[in-house]
């Protein structure tokens, strides 16, 4: 089986769902499964999932490699996304399936070819006599430009072969069409682009759909989004079921379904399929159709309980659907189409704000992060418990106009509702409040009217609410069954959420808790999955066994993701085997936490204090765990704590000292502990004055953040003026925390795990970037490379100090710098990090499991876990970057974090597991070619080596003037390039050329355009670029052992033996 | 805006006691019926015009309904047999470019009361448990008490005659063909109508896209009374005979068994839902009462000849008895979900028939085959006669 590597925008967290429920039922079957993804944070790469477990690069060569020594009977791509089935196609062309008698299962090339390649399957649809959008194929400029003339503009232009819609785009003008062409065709692995009569604004639906080896075929789950065609179905609202069309239209759309899967010859498993109704004429066109598990199809799962990756893995080894039970009602079979008897809403969440210079408008390319689902009775109800799951400080539709909703507030407005993007709904719910009528909003936005009246719905029932006096039993009952949440009513009423709250209690008006169960309650059901609802009867029966509740991580966003869902996992999976019932909180859809299978009992709601304590009060759990998904349970500790929740583990006391930056630094100096000289700063002269007394360079943020966002490395006055001039006014009630950067330090992160007796490492992480670059961003090395054995046990009695004072009772994570061999402070997580999984898998120990027990009284020495264990061999993790994503931000790596995922590489050395990590990261390095060279004066000094190595390996050197008479004054040769001022043929040429095989550019004052634009374009180019040169000598260490030898590929299960055995 | 058309109150009370209070839509005033649930997602129009639904209240189980208003085309008949609608939330506002009436108006129109805001699911999981039962929706009565007492009070199906209120009195001539998007329904020219084989279709309360199905296959269509005789069916020289649907005990229609029973053998036969429980009484079998019925459009249905499954719509509250038919018919197909008798064919006979709707609407088009299968049973008749349908099968296993 293939995993789908990192987390990327397009390729979340949900192959890591649907590839574990595979695993888990291929294992069932007594298969042995052999697990190839370079992702170490999912759970499927947990060692005990498949047989043989390989962390590889998700390449052709090493897939070769692990098919040659494993000699698997099979090959199953369609549960790892695009990225696995690309790489089946690859392994299906280049003879190697055949060499070593490999069956592709699940679809077969054929099958896949014919979905993915448009023109293959513009062909097979027409065959069918299924109708499609005008297009035409075009490999070339110039073929482009000869369909243009017949199909006419606005166009849509969409690159063959790749995943969440890279390069896709809406051309509505010519120039637009130039622009967008050219990247279109680079961003296409086969150089093909697809031109399409533009069909935005049409109503867009998806069907899930599952096929048999008997041709037996079901539709699991239909979805309608609220965003018309334009904006790419990851980015928009969608909704379970559809709900704008008759039986009559639903059932054409069934047809086709069924005449597609069986036309493109998918033999067994899922396959999700997208039609575009013309609202006005109900013209149906097929979109496109994924041959494979997809991130639908999680939703779907999640929306339906029906589990369509178990089930087409089952498929796939030759099972018929009729002969599956559904798990859920247990005596019907899995061959039927589920019913459901509330309403499913799916929001994106997106990470504008990190990118800077990224338009927040969207498009037929996704740009979301990750997503947030909710369950009501209603529609409205859902759409409201959907915002407040969203965790963007929204509980409502708040406004979203800040200069109020006057006459000159309208064109605004309208051109907000004309352009897709992030907020459109909030402006919906304004336009409508401003009086625009709904029709008009419809006519702006597309968006079909059912949505937009229910929208008005929830704005008349808060323009009632203002209007009413004191709230009655029946009144707040029909609010809270709209779904408005304690917070939006207490803000409304300037009560407050707590006195609404209270009058809930007083009026005895609570949620009840109702089943998902595939079938409306047609059927018992046996799976205790549920979601709150005001409505009569509870289903819920509560158990009177020994309970924990573990909070989850909420919808992904950049530095909170699929590593914290990865903890509550394993918290949920050992206190399993403890013998309590575990009781799992989540609103991500794409999560393994939010697979019914997983815990006891699954709860599907919002992450907010009001919704978990309803299900605390249902449950009565004995404790609840917060560490585990990352910030957002842990800012609900304190208050479920004020409330009479037990939280297990560290007390959130410890956690606010850790948090609360006045009292960490007075931790810190109790310990005798060192971190940077820093000042807390309130308003704009409080901030600049600390900087001048602390000195620049500073590095500067708001306090309370994950991921640091707004966080900034200024070098002087007038960068921090520009930066306090937006920041403050962003977060008003907490304060900036200006610190001094580190400049050139060696950052550390260290993991580790407490009980009430001992402290034990996990892991210390090496920094491979220096201090200034995000932790989430920076590539670490485990164990050190660079540290001496005194600095690593000073590290040590650090974390050691700072886990006893906090009371730590399980996991800590401390970040360190090290500079001029000094160990500073810089943070101090009381609870589990993004680097976890990674820790658990180069150590073969799973921290996050034992932090679990630990959390319920057991101790470190009888779980065996009493000294730290330092592997032999080196883990080496890096990231993965979305800027491809965002056109114009400049890739440049800071204290702000901007990855989605990670990598990890393993081997005997530094320089090998770095160049599988890079090689995973899906930037492989060169072995020969033009290195391009262009770094700040600062970096100058620390080039020597860096050009020497490269020239020794036999790689020509290029630079712009300053660094070229710099590297030739070293007696090293180096060709002159052209800045772009300079005019053509320029660096950038040379790049878009492919002449330059890789890039070292580290960047002047920010906003450099020259340097941007390199960074830029070699990104587009995928040209592997270095912004450190750090990064960059690491680079160079590796590409010397690429030279050297080729990847020899080793089961983690092998590593991790070795590693018990220490 | 909606929400302020939520004043008035309704009830909905079962014979056994349990109550529901909500607020009223459609028209004011009482239903009494059986109250059963209906688990499709889409097709409530379909639902509310199925004659088959005489005598019931239906409750939706996806609660919102409404959402794309009603049409002239989506009708099964010619006015709504539903005697009162049960859903979480109705759109009285609808959404969708077909719709020219919202459901609100239209019951108002068939003077048929409806039901919102009430625990639906609560009231699907009473019945499921405690098995269908009369109730009384009310906009006019609102006490509890009272509302019960005529719940106990109204009659049970089982023994009723409900065909006798739905059926045609008299027979007509068939002549509309399968919808299309776009282009309506198609209706053959009187040309070609005149080659065509006719097919007497019996109404017990027939869904006008059994019809249209009949029609669209190549059939010339006449609709015949319920209460027609042997004699007078096959007056009109038909070249095979339909039976179909219909609401409530087939038990009770001891005509129509004995008129079928005359049939059998002498044209080729097909019966759906309540036409194929004639059928098993016909041939001598028997028909019991479901707890609480099969009624939507997700129902997996195994054809046990090919082994392949049909995802069906379905609607009955009886059932054909397989035990009492071993002998005098072959069960051809099986519901998945509880193992009930879903198909029968004839032992030497040239008929067969289904319990659920291959005509769909609502529903999948899973099982629009047996249309075709019918007609090339007719066109095999007259040269095979009582051995039609093991040359049609024959034929089937061959391609």
């Amino acid at each position: 089986m293939i995993g789908s590597g990192p987390i990327t925008i397009g390729q979340a967290c949900e192959f890591d769902y649907s590839g574990t429920q595979a695993l888990k039922a291929l294992k069932e079957e007594g298969l042995r499964v052999i697990l190839l993804n370079s992702n170490p944070a999912t759970i499927m790469t947990d060692p005990e999932f498949a047989d043989r477990t390989y962390v590889e690069p998700l390449t052709a060569e090493v897939a070769a490699e692990i098919i040659a020594r494993e000699r698997p009977d099979a090959l199953l791509p369609t549960l790892g996304g695009q990225t696995a089935l690309n790489l089946a196609i690859e392994l299906a062309e280049n003879g190697t399936l055949e060499r070593f008698d490999v069956e592709l299962i699940g679809a077969s090339l054929a099958a896949i070819k014919k979905a993915e390649d448009r023109d293959l399957f513009r062909r097979a649809m027409l065959k069918i006599g299924l109708d499609l959008p005008a297009s035409a194929i075009a490999r070339s400029v110039a073929e482009a430009e000869r369909a243009l003339e017949s199909l006419g503009l606005p166009v849509i232009i969409r690159p063959s072969r790749t995943l969440g819609g890279t390069g896709g785009a809406l051309a509505q003008d010519y120039g637009e069409f130039r622009g967008k062409l050219e990247w279109g065709l680079a961003s296409s692995p086969s150089h093909e682009v697809l031109i399409e009569e533009s069909i935005a604004g049409w109503k867009e639906f998806e069907l899930e759909v599952m096929r048999d080896r008997a041709d037996n075929v079901v539709v699991i789950c239909s979805i309608e989004n609220l965003d018309p065609m334009g904006v790419h179905t990851g980015d928009s609202i969608t909704v379970a079921p559809a709900q704008t069309l008759t039986d009559k239209e639903y059932q054409l759309m069934r047809d086709a379904a069924q005449r597609i899967i069986r036309e493109i010859g998918v033999d067994t498993g899922g396959s999700n399929i997208q039609f575009a109704i013309h609202p006005e004429t109900g013209r149906m066109v097929v979109i496109e159709m994924n041959p494979r598990v997809s991130r639908s199809s999680a939703l779907a799962s999640k929306a339906t309980g029906f589990p369509i990756a178990k089930i087409a893995a089952r498929l796939a080894v030759g099972y018929r659907l009729d002969e599956l039970s559904n798990d859920i009602t247990r005596k019907t079979p899995a061959c039927f189409e589920p019913t459901i008897d509330y309403v499913v809403t799916k929001l994106p969440r997106f990470a504008f704000e990190k990118f800077r210079g990224a338009a927040d408008e969207l498009g037929p390319q996704m740009k979301s992060v990750g997503e947030a689902m909710a369950i009501g009775r209603t529609f409205k109800e859902s759409l409201q418990k959907a915002l407040r799951s969203l965790e963007v400080d929204s509980f409502g539709f708040e406004s979203a106009c800040d200069k109020g909703l006057g006459a000159p507030a309208r064109a605004a407005l309208i051109e907000r509702l004309k352009t897709p993007n992030s907020r459109r709904l909030y402006y919906v719910a304004d336009a409508l409040r401003m009086g625009i009528s709904v029709e008009e909003v419809c006519a702006w936005t597309r968006i079909d009217a059912w949505f937009a009246r229910a929208i008005a719905q929830i704005l008349a029932a808060e323009r009632a609410l203002k209007a009413d006096g004191p709230l009655g039993q029946d009144r707040l009952r029909e609010l809270k069954a709209m779904g408005f949440s304690d917070r939006r009513i207490g803000d409304l009423t300037g009560a407050g959420e707590a006195a609404v709250a209270a009058r809930r209690r007083e009026l005895k008006i609570a949620p009840v808790f109702k089943t998902v169960d595939t079938c409306a309650a047609e059927f018992e059901a046996f799976t205790p999955y549920f979601y709150s609802t005001y409505e009569g009867e509870d289903e819920s029966r509560p158990s009177s066994k020994r309970k924990i509740m573990i909070l989850g991580g909420g919808p992904n966003r950049i530095g909170q993701g699929i590593e914290f869902d990865y903890c509550c996992v394993h918290a949920s999976m050992t206190l399993r085997e403890a013998g309590f019932e575990t009781i799992m909180v989540n609103c991500n859809p794409e999560t393994v936490s939010t697979d019914y299978d997983v815990s006891d009992r699954l709860y599907f709601e919002p992450l907010t204090f009001e919704d978990v304590s309803a299900i605390v009060d249902t449950e009565r759990p004995e404790g609840v765990i917060v560490q585990f998904g990352g910030q957002t349970p842990l800012k609900l500790a304190a208050p479920l704590a004020r409330a009479g929740v037990r939280i297990l583990g560290t007390s959130p006391d410890a956690i606010d000292r850790a948090e609360d930056r006045e009292r960490f630094n007075a931790l810190v100096r109790a310990l005798k502990l060192k971190q940077p000289r820093g000042t807390l700063a309130r308003t704009p002269q409080e901030a600049l004055a600390g900087a001048a007394r602390i000195g620049y360079p500073v590095l500067i943020r708001p306090s309370y953040v994950l991921g640091g966002r707004a966080m900034e490395v200024l070098w002087e006055e007038s960068g921090l003026k520009a930066y306090v001039a937006q920041a403050l006014m962003a977060s008003e009630t907490r304060p900036l925390l200006v610190d001094r950067y580190l400049e050139g330090a060696i950052e550390v992160d260290v993991d580790a795990i407490a009980d009430d007796e001992r402290v034990v490492i996990g892991g210390m992480m090496e920094h491979v970037e220096p201090a200034g670059i995000h932790s989430g961003d920076s590539a670490c090395v485990l164990p050190p490379r660079a540290l001496d054995g005194a600095l690593i046990a000073e590290l040590a009695r650090c974390t050691r100090m700072l886990a006893r004072e906090l009371g730590v009772v399980g996991l800590i994570n401390v970040q360190y710098a090290i500079f001029h061999g000094e160990v500073y402070v810089l943070e101090v997580n009381p609870r589990a990090s993004r680097t976890v999984p990674f820790v658990s898998k180069a150590i073969g120990v799973p921290l996050a499991k034992l932090a679990a027990q630990v959390m319920i009284g057991r101790k470190l020495a009888d779980l065996g876990f009493a000294v730290e264990r330092i592997p032999r061999h080196v883990s080496v993790k890096e990231s993965v970057f979305p800027f491809s994503r965002f056109p114009g931000v400049d890739p440049l790596l800071g204290p702000e974090m901007k990855s989605t995922g990670e990598v990890m590489g393993i081997d005997e050395s530094f320089a090998s597991a770095y160049a599988r990590a890079q090689t995973a990261a899906l930037t492989p390095l060169p072995r020969a070619g033009t290195v391009f060279v262009s770094v700040r004066d600062a970096d100058k000094p620390r080039l020597e080596s860096l050009v020497r190595g490269l020239r020794a390996m036999g790689f020509r050197l290029g630079a712009t003037d300053g660094t070229a008479r710099f590297i030739r004054g070293l007696g090293i040769d180096c060709d002159a390039v052209r800045k772009v001022a300079q005019g053509s043929p320029h660096v950038v040429d040379l790049i878009r050329r492919g002449e330059v095989a890789m890039v070292v550019n580290t960047p002047e004052a920010l906003g450099a355009a020259d340097s941007a634009s390199i960074r830029r374009t070699a990104l587009e180019l995928r040209v592997p670029y270095f912004t450190t040169i750090a990064g960059a000598q690491a680079a160079v260490e590796a590409i010397a052992e690429l030279k050297r030898a080729r990847f020899a590929v080793r089961a983690l299960q092998d590593y991790h033996r070795a590693c018990s055995q220490l | 805006m909606r929400q302020e058309e939520r004043t008035k109150r309704a009830m909905l009370a079962l014979a056994d006691g349990r109550v529901f209070s909500g607020y009223a839509f459609g028209a004011t005033g009482e239903a009494v019926g059986e109250l059963v649930f209906n688990t499709a997602m889409t097709g409530y129009q379909e639902v509310l015009t199925d004659p088959s639904y005489c005598g019931q209240l239906v409750c939706m189980t996806y609660p919102e309904i409404g959402n794309v208003g009603v049409n002239e085309e989506d009708a099964e008949s010619a006015r709504i047999y539903v005697e009162g609608l049960i859903v979480k939330e109705c759109w009285r506002m609808p959404s969708n470019w077909r719709a020219r009436m919202s459901l609100d108006e239209y019951l108002k129109r068939n003077d048929v009361p409806g039901i919102e805001g009430i625990d639906t699911r609560a009231l699907v999981l009473h019945i499921r448990k405690h098995g269908a039962q009369q109730g009384v929706l009310s906009s006019v009565d609102l006490d509890p008490q009272s509302l019960v007492a005529k719940a106990r009070a109204a009659p049970s199906m089982v023994g009723c005659d409900l065909v006798s209120r739905v059926a045609c009195r008299s027979a007509y001539d068939w002549e509309v063909g399968e919808w299309e998007l776009g282009g309506g329904f198609k209706r053959p020219g009187p040309q070609e109508m005149r080659d065509r084989p006719r097919v007497v279709a019996v109404d017990y309360g027939i869904k006008r896209n059994i019809l249209r199905c009949l029609t669209a296959v190549g059939f010339r269509v006449t609709v015949a009374p319920a209460g027609a005789t042997a004699q007078e069916i096959l007056a009109h020289r038909p070249d095979a005979i339909f039976l179909s649907n219909g609401p409530g005990d087939p038990a009770a229609l001891p005509y129509a068994r004995d008129t079928i029973a005359a049939l059998l053998g002498k044209r080729p036969l097909f019966g759906i839902c309540l036409g194929h429980q004639i059928i098993a009484l016909a041939l001598g079998g028997k028909t019991y009462k479901l707890d609480f019925g099969h009624h939507g459009t997700n129902h997996p249905v195994v054809d046990l000849k090919t082994g392949r499954v049909e995802i069906t719509s379905q609607n009955h509250g009886f059932a054909a008895d397989a035990g009492s038919l071993s002998g005098l018919a072959e069960l051809s197909h099986v519901n998945l979900n509880d193992l009930t008798v879903e198909g029968l064919r004839g032992l030497g006979a040239p008929f067969f028939s289904v319990q659920y709707h291959p005509e769909a609407s609502p529903g999948p088009h899973d099982a629009n085959y047996l249309f075709r299968r019918f007609y090339r049973l007719t066109e095999l008749f007259p040269r095979y006669g009582a051995q039609a349908l093991e040359h049609l099968e024959a034929e089937q296993a061959a391609s």
